[in-house]
């Protein structure tokens, strides 16, 4: 397999997984993860597909992209995350209002 | 320093429309409570620069700016043509007109610092900066970075209040936009490893109707669809919208919808008209014409009255997605394609003072009433005159009805609609029109009933009011003097077909 392929794979997994964690769980925190996830996928699509041939150098347009992207992802998790917390100190759940902790039979 | 009209309007206005204000938002930060003093001076400031950028535009056409001397596609170019020049003004209008009526708010009966009163200002510029950026920017992942930092400052102006249900609007809200901004940047992802630019106009040029193209344009579509709450991805839009104080409400109704709205019409109308077929375009046209109905519906059902204006916004922004089967990819050539087109950006210009006048007029309402349920608006038209008449004013424009800005908007969606043959579209054009006729007299009727011996109102600040009217008005000169603004949105237009019209 040629290495783009490799990296689209994982890419393909990763965000897969992503999109699953988002549906699947309700809590909040564990939404906020999933985002980071499928952000992480699309990333690794973007810097795996645009990558030269072996011996010439990666293009550096992506990379800049990339960072870019992974400090908006860092900002948006941020304030997901104060929301989050925000939310929990007035309801006590790390939920939205409406919906029931259906799927998170671990308790902490 | 330029001494002629020619040489002040050669001055980087595109750049300065974001520069302004952010550089005022970030002054804000450490001003707090005290920055309620930038309101007039940024105001002023911000409209000035908006005007320039458009009279730069007016004069020399569409002006293009390659930051820091770097051409595309190694550098980041900023463009303006009469569709950004018209949206720069439209934002800084209604971004300036809340900074003004937002001075006497947020203030803390001790004067201390609330943290509101601290928060309001910084994301209001950031808000109002975010839209100047996208409106100028000629790069897709530009306008992803734009798109970011305009919904996470107006997310945080939904939770300012802080209570529990708009912490759970603003987190709603939060989810919606990042899974809407992933799936945009996937496409953008997509489209780079197709073309290797991500410049608008370059790609424009190498853009070919093929499936890595059609499924990049997809999932963009998609996830700026989200951000711009079409139905059925609207469910976020109402509880953040009526959330949040009047004075965001205003901005996030009337500004913040529309810039992915402005995103999508570049992406299928500039980058992409080949790639829209007709199942595409129709798709957008009929979930537009569903939102309108179910938006209208809802908005007829609500209690409460700043529900009844956020429904309504839900329906408005179904208008804008109309003029996609009738003005995209294969339409464009049909004669009455620029009607169409036009309509619809004119819907998008005038639904912002109008739905701004409307949120900040209910806002004054449910101050003074101290709620915002229908019940208390029993005969408050007897104490509240001027907020009465600047809702019906708006309710006017939001209707539909002449000479209004909504009115020519909707008119020329029409026209369109009956000239391309497309029934279903006039029909939902119309009934929108009567549904909007039936959830805002239902309010204006309770405000004018007599009553007697209602309970005593809370003294309400006057500037609010009157910057409110002022808002309505604008939408109603929007219908009076629609020959410049119409003019001036067709400068810079790839194919331009005004004289489709007749």
């Amino acid at each position: 397999m040629t290495s783009p392929m490799v990296f689209s794979v994982c890419a393909a997994a990763i965000i897969g997984i992503g999109v699953y964690g988002f549906i699947a769980h309700n809590n909040l925190v564990r939404r906020i993860l999933a985002f980071n996830l499928i952000g992480s996928g699309i990333f690794l699509l973007f810097g795996g597909l645009t990558q030269g041939l072996p011996e010439s150098a990666a293009d550096p347009v992506p990379q800049a992209m990339v960072i870019t992207g992974i400090v908006v992802a860092l900002a948006a998790t941020s304030l997901a995350l104060t929301l989050t917390v925000r939310l929990f100190e007035v309801t006590g759940r790390p939920f939205m209002p409406e919906e029931e902790p259906a799927d998170d039979a671990d308790h902490h | 320093m330029p001494t002629t009209i020619e040489g002040l309007l050669a001055l980087p206005w595109a750049a300065l429309t974001v520069i302004v204000p952010l550089a005022a938002a970030l002054l804000a930060v450490p001003l707090g409570v005290r920055a309620v003093r930038l309101g007039v001076p940024i105001a002023v400031l911000g409209i000035a620069v908006a005007a320039l950028a458009a009279a730069a535009v007016f004069t020399q056409g569409t002006t293009v700016q390659a930051l820091g001397g770097w051409d595309a596609p190694l550098g980041i170019r900023l463009h303006v043509d009469g569709l950004s020049g018209a949206l720069l003004v439209m934002t800084a209008v209604v971004a300036g007109a809340v900074m003004l009526a937002s001075r006497s708010l947020f203030r803390s009966a001790s004067g201390g610092e609330t943290r509101a009163g601290f928060a309001f200002w910084p994301l209001l510029l950031f808000v109002w900066a975010g839209m100047n950026a996208v409106f100028v920017s000629a790069d897709l992942f530009n306008l992803y970075v734009a798109l970011e930092l305009l919904t996470l400052a107006a997310v945080a102006l939904v939770a300012l209040e802080g209570r529990p249900e708009t912490l759970a609007a603003a987190m709603r809200y939060l989810t919606f936009a990042l899974l809407g901004s992933l799936a945009y940047l996937l496409g953008v992802v997509l489209l780079y490893v197709g073309y290797g630019t991500l410049d608008m106009q370059l790609l424009r040029a190498l853009a070919q109707p093929d499936q890595l193209t059609v499924a990049a344009a997809a999932l963009m579509t998609a996830g700026l669809m989200a951000k711009t709450a079409l139905f059925p991805l609207h469910a976020w839009l109402p509880p953040a919208h009526a959330g949040a104080p009047a004075p965001a409400s205003a901005l996030l109704s009337a500004l913040v919808v529309k810039a992915s709205f402005y995103i999508i019409i570049r992406l299928w109308f500039d980058v992409l008209p080949t790639a829209a077929t007709e199942e595409l375009t129709l798709l957008m046209g009929v979930l537009g014409g569903i939102a309108i109905v179910y938006g209208s519906v809802l908005a007829l059902r609500q209690n409460r009255l700043k529900l009844i204006v956020a429904y309504s916004t839900v329906a408005q922004l179904g208008y804008l997605f109309l003029m996609f089967p009738l003005a995209g990819g294969v339409g464009a050539v049909q004669p009455w394609a620029a009607a169409a087109w036009s309509g619809g950006i004119f819907h998008a210009l005038a639904h912002a003072p109008a739905k701004a006048a409307m949120f900040l007029a209910a806002g004054v309402m449910a101050q003074a009433v101290g709620h915002d349920r229908l019940e208390g608006l029993r005969g408050i038209a007897h104490a509240l005159p001027l907020c009465v008449f600047t809702f019906a004013l708006s309710s006017v424009s939001i209707m539909g009805l002449p000479p209004s800005g909504g009115f020519t908007a909707k008119y020329l969606l029409l026209t369109a609609a009956l000239a391309g043959g497309a029934w279903w579209a006039a029909g939902v054009i119309l009934l929108g029109g009567l549904l909007a006729a039936a959830y805002l007299f239902r309010v204006l009727n309770l405000t004018l009933v007599e009553t007697d011996g209602r309970q005593p109102l809370t003294p309400v600040a006057r500037a609010p009011q009157v910057v409110a009217l002022l808002l309505a008005i604008v939408s109603i000169l929007l219908g009076l003097l629609s020959d410049l603004p119409f003019e001036f949105l067709q400068l810079g237009r790839p194919a331009v077909a005004a004289e489709g019209l007749a």
